[in-house]
């Protein structure tokens, strides 16, 4: 099958849900649905690239989520109460604050994911079961910290006015967080294009997604280069937490666990290893989660799986995967 | 004159495998030497010892005097050693030109010396410079692969069955490469095509069951018949 094909069966899917939805009703499902795909795809690039890379079941990637989500909710909020950036309707304060909350997410989860990466996975590399037991047992560590830290019920986000309500073009409403999410993902996948096809160490990464063995016997340190991705992963899921959390306006220890579940899917839909793979995938999952849970409520979480099935019958390596 | 590696009593095992069971070499700078034996005897582990890749349980791996057994792959090729596995192990989803960078450790004027003379060997490698490596022909890879280790200023490179799977004109067109690479460096091969290996090697190893049992020069195991027919079956 062509290069081509994944976009095209994309596109299909993209068009198919007009056939029982008005087209203003559409749009705003589908700005909401590329805004879901492009948070999961924060989470599944991430969690691609350590799979493709070392072979590693990191189950963990859903608590690093949380605890990015939680340390952006904490900056905002103290922000927010001493300076009041978030009620301000100073667009450069309210921009200032989303800034300076996705830095504390992000420095956060890389701090934590190198620690997770040096103390937990580096020795276990190899074996799968150990992986998802202890990444398992990661998990549940690290969410109940959470609850000691911050409690355990759900609390609410300070969303900067700028970004809060919807711009009404048209007719179709258009809620602001959708876009601002749109925004950065596709902003990440380009900066990741450019990282991964533009420099060095990642000419190395793309190498090693496809046999680090041989990475390794030309002289490169390998583990150096995974800590990298790790930490780089870490970083966008808790970008991805954040986003989430403005998203959904609340943050609970709990959130990273279900988020987890998709990206999952979406990284075996896209490919293992495979960036645009994880787009693709994500955007996907988000455009058909939300298209089905207008029209047949019940069956939104089982359409995921649907597509998942239905793509692995025909790709078995994924959209975009290569056979290993 | 010292030998150049030295690989003393390994023992390695794979799993619960004893794969290993006492492999010794002393390889000569400025030679080819060639490891023969059975499928399965050993060789592509004796490889992959020296490489790092697996770690003996028993004995020593000496580069230039140097343990290097307890050694990380990675550390192995930065000594200068380079490997072409079997298989050739060239990345697809990449350019010729990409594979030919990652295998470039450091950039400097040896190196694009190197890089110019191999190209020169193998002209298809610039004719296809931005092709997905996956996309050439078995021979193409195999001279990827070469390439790749010898990019680096190596003082040792170890081979693993290049003739495998390749046409007899494609093969002649690799002895005769590597008979003007041999002289930039020393070359461990294993080869299966005993012409090929004969045509290449000054001296030579049979391994058999994970043991080296004979050793010599090249010239005497061609004219040796009986010795052939007991572990090669040739």
């Amino acid at each position: 099958m062509s290069r081509r094909a994944p976009l095209l069966v994309a596109l299909v899917a993209f068009l198919l849900p007009l056939l029982w939805i008005e087209p203003r009703t559409y749009l705003t499902l589908t700005v909401a649905g590329l805004a879901m795909g492009m948070l999961i795809f924060l989470v599944a690039s991430g969690l691609t690239l350590i799979f493709g890379l070392m072979d590693v079941l990191n189950f963990a990637h859903g608590a690093l989520f949380s605890w990015g989500a939680y340390a952006g909710f904490t900056a905002a909020v103290l922000l927010n109460q001493r300076w009041g950036w978030a009620a301000a309707p100073s667009v450069a304060a309210n921009v200032l604050l989303l800034i300076v909350a996705l830095a504390a997410a992000a420095a956060v989860t890389v701090a934590l994911g190198i620690l997770v990466e040096r103390v937990i996975v580096r020795p276990v590399y190899g074996q799968h079961l150990f992986q998802i037991l202890i990444t398992l047992g990661a998990t549940i560590v690290l969410e109940e910290l959470i609850r000691i830290v911050w409690g355990p019920n759900d609390q609410v986000v300070p969303v900067p006015a700028t970004f809060q309500g919807s711009w009404d073009i048209a007719d179709i409403v258009v809620l602001k967080i959708p876009v601002l999410a749109i925004v950065l993902g596709a902003a990440v996948y380009g900066g990741m294009l450019l990282l991964l096809n533009r420099t060095r160490v990642g000419l190395i990464v793309r190498a090693g997604v496809e046999n680090n063995e041989m990475v390794q016997v030309m002289g490169h340190n390998i583990y150096r280069y995974f800590t990298g991705v790790f930490a780089a992963g870490s970083a966008l899921a808790g970008a991805g937490g954040l986003m989430w959390a403005l998203f959904s306006q609340s943050v609970r220890p709990a959130m990273g666990g279900e988020q987890l579940i998709f990206a999952f899917i979406v990284v075996i839909i896209g490919g293992l290893g495979s960036v645009t793979g994880s787009l693709v995938g994500a955007l996907l999952v988000g455009l058909s989660y939300n298209y089905v849970a207008f029209l047949v409520p019940k069956a939104a979480i089982g359409v995921t799986m649907g597509l998942m099935v239905l793509i692995l019958l025909f790709r078995p390596a994924g959209l975009y995967g290569t056979a290993r | 004159m010292t030998d150049l590696l030295e690989v003393e009593d390994v023992h390695t095992y794979i799993g619960q495998h004893h794969i290993l069971q006492g492999v010794s070499l002393r390889i000569r700078p400025d030679a080819v030497t060639v490891l023969l034996g059975r499928n399965g005897a050993g060789k592509t582990t004796t490889m992959r010892t020296i490489m790092g890749v697996l770690h003996p349980r028993r004995g020593a791996v000496r580069f230039d005097g140097r343990p290097i057994h307890a050694l990380p792959p990675f550390a192995v090729a930065r000594l200068g050693i380079g490997y072409v596995p079997e298989g050739q192990g060239i990345f697809a989803t990449l350019t010729v030109e990409e594979n030919l960078r990652v295998a470039t450790l450091a950039d400097s004027a040896e190196s694009r010396e190197r890089l110019r003379r191999i190209v020169e060997l193998f002209p298809d490698l610039d004719r296809f410079r931005h092709a997905r490596a996956g996309t050439l022909s078995g021979g193409q890879k195999q001279m990827l692969s070469i390439a790749r280790a010898f990019v680096n200023p190596t003082r040792l490179l170890l081979i693993d069955e290049p003739s495998k799977g390749l046409a007899p004109i494609v093969v002649e067109h690799l002895v005769e490469a590597l008979r003007a690479m041999k002289r930039h460096s020393t070359v461990v091969l294993v080869e299966q095509n005993f012409a090929m290996a004969s045509a290449l090697a000054d001296e030579y190893y049979l391994i058999d069951d994970g043991r080296t049992v004979h050793a010599g020069a090249m010239a005497a195991l061609v004219a040796d018949h009986a010795l052939k027919q007991k572990y090669l079956g040739l």
